[in-house]
């Protein structure tokens, strides 16, 4: 029992890591970079939940909202004043852009007056609700997670598979130029596609404030977050869902079962593990550059 | 404007292409030797640490900037480096042997690190090499018997047979022998076989190894260097600071020894100096400025992360050659005085190149 226990928190924190990972998912997938930032935009996520519902006095549901709206637009921005310019640059540059714009969201969070510096309790209406079934307990806010999560990622798959919107997408993260002959307007689905990890990584702050606290270097858990979309496969949406799974789980039993520190390093040495076994993650795809 | 007048293929490869170079390489020299009678013991202090990033940045410019490989965990090579020094030191090796140990032993931790490298690119690289450094980390933390765990570990300062650098000067001078040496070896690495393979793998793999560059040597044997020269700076790293916690070797020193061979200008021997003298200088800066901000921004403690979070956002949008890359263009405007061009370095525009299928 302690054991079902054990795995199901570990899925729930794996569904956080899954979310982040979702959020790099997506700008590889159709910008071919990667954003060291999505923890950061996570923290910002909870933050601004955190402002509309203390500060502002908004009711919950209308803090989300809000929430998402505001970091979409957050995300636009982002990919318009930052990222487009240097598209075409080598991937490189772009990871350290991101890495300074997480460190620029980090800091300059800690200089709001009152707020920043400390650690805060979301108050969300399913806080501190248990479900039990057969014996085990189930916190409310791991239920909510979980199943936000099956949600989310139905949906984005939809979103890839079946709108045109998503078969744009597609297109460009296979070659943009030739998406862009073919009358895509690349640059401004690049900026759709940041506004969208924005989101997700917003709902992930949201789903992980109620479980842990909300404070200023929440968003280091985004490095956790690389393993899972490694372990997943970096250009697969359900593989970094389950890969998100795999290492929370991992890490969950890692700190019940095994002495003290592997818990924290357990996700680096699976994802070392998996980078010598399958290098392409479960669900990634192999390709070969023919010359 | 300046011609040179080639005569035979040696010129080629001097070291000091002419009498400027000559003048002010040797101008720079006799600076570096008169320093600790020009500097105060603070400053020297500082000099020193710049010397010891250097050579790590050395390390880290040999494998992202000249065979392209991207290492997010290389203070992990730092860690190694300086725990090793610590260790054999306490046992009483004099200091030149405990080193060459640093180094090598390092590179065998690079080899290893080295071998995923073989199968993975680009991010996913990068994403190992993270990895390896939260690993590396957390065996810092508990392997207590030898590293001293959270508590740290003191180190004192270098002997060698009967001499001890125990002032400031000496061991700025010990400081400056090694990166003087390190300097060399570098720039003479790459002007070899060696170096050629490394610069050919950074521009295109396939068409290095369609030349017959063996890329899985040619790539551990970076990664050895790099680890090394990290390793080096590493033992130097341990007498300077004089007492060792893990915490010294986490994710945000990685992404600082990054962050200075990015702003020193990757791909250049030059901007690793230019970028250790930023990395060091900038705090000095931050807390002089700090003083005259209003309360609420001087006093975050997140002030230093948004400096260079901005720093490094401007570099990678409007400089992404770096301090060099600017220095290059200054003296590319003089010497072609009047006639230089405003779009001469213009980066071209492009649409992002599939890195997948590679």
């Amino acid at each position: 029992m302690q054991f079902v226990q054990l795995v199901i928190s570990g899925v729930a924190l794996g569904c956080i890591y899954g979310l982040i990972a979702l959020g790099f998912v997506l700008i590889y997938k159709a910008t071919e970079t990667v954003s060291f930032a999505q923890g950061e935009l996570m923290m910002l996520g909870a933050f601004g939940a955190l402002v509309c519902m203390t500060v502002l006095g908004f009711p919950f549901w209308l803090s989300v909202m809000a929430t998402i709206a505001g970091m979409g637009l957050f995300g636009l921005l982002v990919e318009r004043a930052l990222i487009r310019p240097i598209l075409g640059q080598p991937a490189f540059s772009i990871v350290m852009l991101t890495i300074g714009v997480g460190y620029m969201a980090r800091g300059l969070i800690t200089m709001v007056p009152g707020m920043g510096t400390d650690t805060h309790v979301l108050n969300v209406p399913y806080k501190d609700q248990l479900w039990q079934v057969g014996g085990l307990i189930v916190p409310m806010e791991q239920l909510v997670v979980m199943l936000f999560t099956a949600a989310l990622c139905g949906a984005l798959f939809a979103l890839f598979r079946y709108t045109k919107l998503g078969i744009a997408m597609q297109a460009s993260s296979q070659n943009q130029l030739a998406a862009y002959y073919m009358g895509i307007p690349v640059k401004r689905l690049n900026g759709l596609v940041w506004a969208l990890a924005a989101v997700v990584a917003a709902l992930a702050g949201l789903l992980l404030a109620p479980i842990t606290f909300v404070h200023a270097n929440m968003g280091f858990i985004g490095l956790k977050a690389f393993p899972a979309a490694v372990v997943g496969g970096f250009t697969s949406l359900p593989g970094a869902i389950v890969g998100g799974i795999i290492i929370g789980v991992v890490e969950s039993l890692a700190g019940f079962y095994l002495p003290e520190g592997f818990k924290d390093i357990a996700a680096y040495v699976v994802v070392l593990i998996m980078l010598m076994v399958k290098p392409n993650g479960l669900f990634g795809e192999r390709l070969r550059k023919k010359v | 404007m300046r011609f040179l007048f080639k005569t035979g293929y040696e010129q080629d490869l001097r070291l000091a292409k002419h009498d400027g170079h000559r003048f002010w390489y040797g101008l720079l020299g006799l600076l570096l030797l008169a320093a600790p009678w020009l500097l105060s013991e603070y400053l020297l202090a500082q000099l020193t640490f710049i010397l010891i990033y250097s050579v790590v940045g050395l390390g880290l410019m040999m494998l992202a900037g000249f065979t392209g490989l991207f290492s997010i965990g290389h203070a992990a090579f730092l860690g190694v480096g300086a725990y090793t020094q610590a260790v054999l030191t306490q046992m009483g090796w004099p200091f030149p042997v405990a080193m060459a140990m640093a180094g090598l032993l390092s590179a065998a931790v690079g080899v290893v690190v080295g071998l995923p490298a073989l199968r993975v690119k680009g991010i996913y690289l990068g994403i190992a090499t993270l990895s390896f450094g939260f690993i590396v980390e957390e065996v810092f933390a508990r392997w207590e018997s030898v590293t001293g765990g959270n508590t740290g570990k003191t180190v004192g300062a270098p002997q060698m047979w009967g001499w001890a650098a125990d002032t400031g000067a000496s061991f700025y001078f010990v400081c400056l022998v090694v990166t003087v040496v390190a300097t060399l070896a570098c720039l003479n690495l790459l002007r070899s076989p060696t170096g050629r393979a490394f610069v050919a793998i950074r521009d295109s793999e396939i068409s290095a190894q369609s030349m017959g560059i063996h890329l899985a040597y040619y790539k551990t044997l970076s990664f050895a260097i790099s680890a090394a020269l990290a390793g080096i700076g590493g033992a130097l790293y341990a007498h300077q600071i004089r007492f060792l916690t893990p915490d010294q070797f986490n994710i945000i020193q990685s992404i600082d020894l990054l962050l200075m061979v990015v702003i020193g200008g990757l791909g250049f021997i030059h901007g690793v100096f230019l970028g250790a003298t930023f990395l060091i200088g900038l705090p000095q800066a931050i807390s002089v400025v700090k003083d005259f901000l209003p309360e609420a921004i001087g006093n975050a403690p997140g002030l230093k992360a948004v400096v260079y979070g901005a720093v490094l956002v401007a570099f990678v949008l409007f400089e992404p050659m770096g301090l060099y890359g600017r220095w290059l263009k200054i003296r590319t405007y003089l010497q072609l005085f009047p006639f230089y061009r405003k779009g001469m370095f213009k980066r071209q525009k492009s649409f992002q190149k599939s890195d997948r299928l590679k």
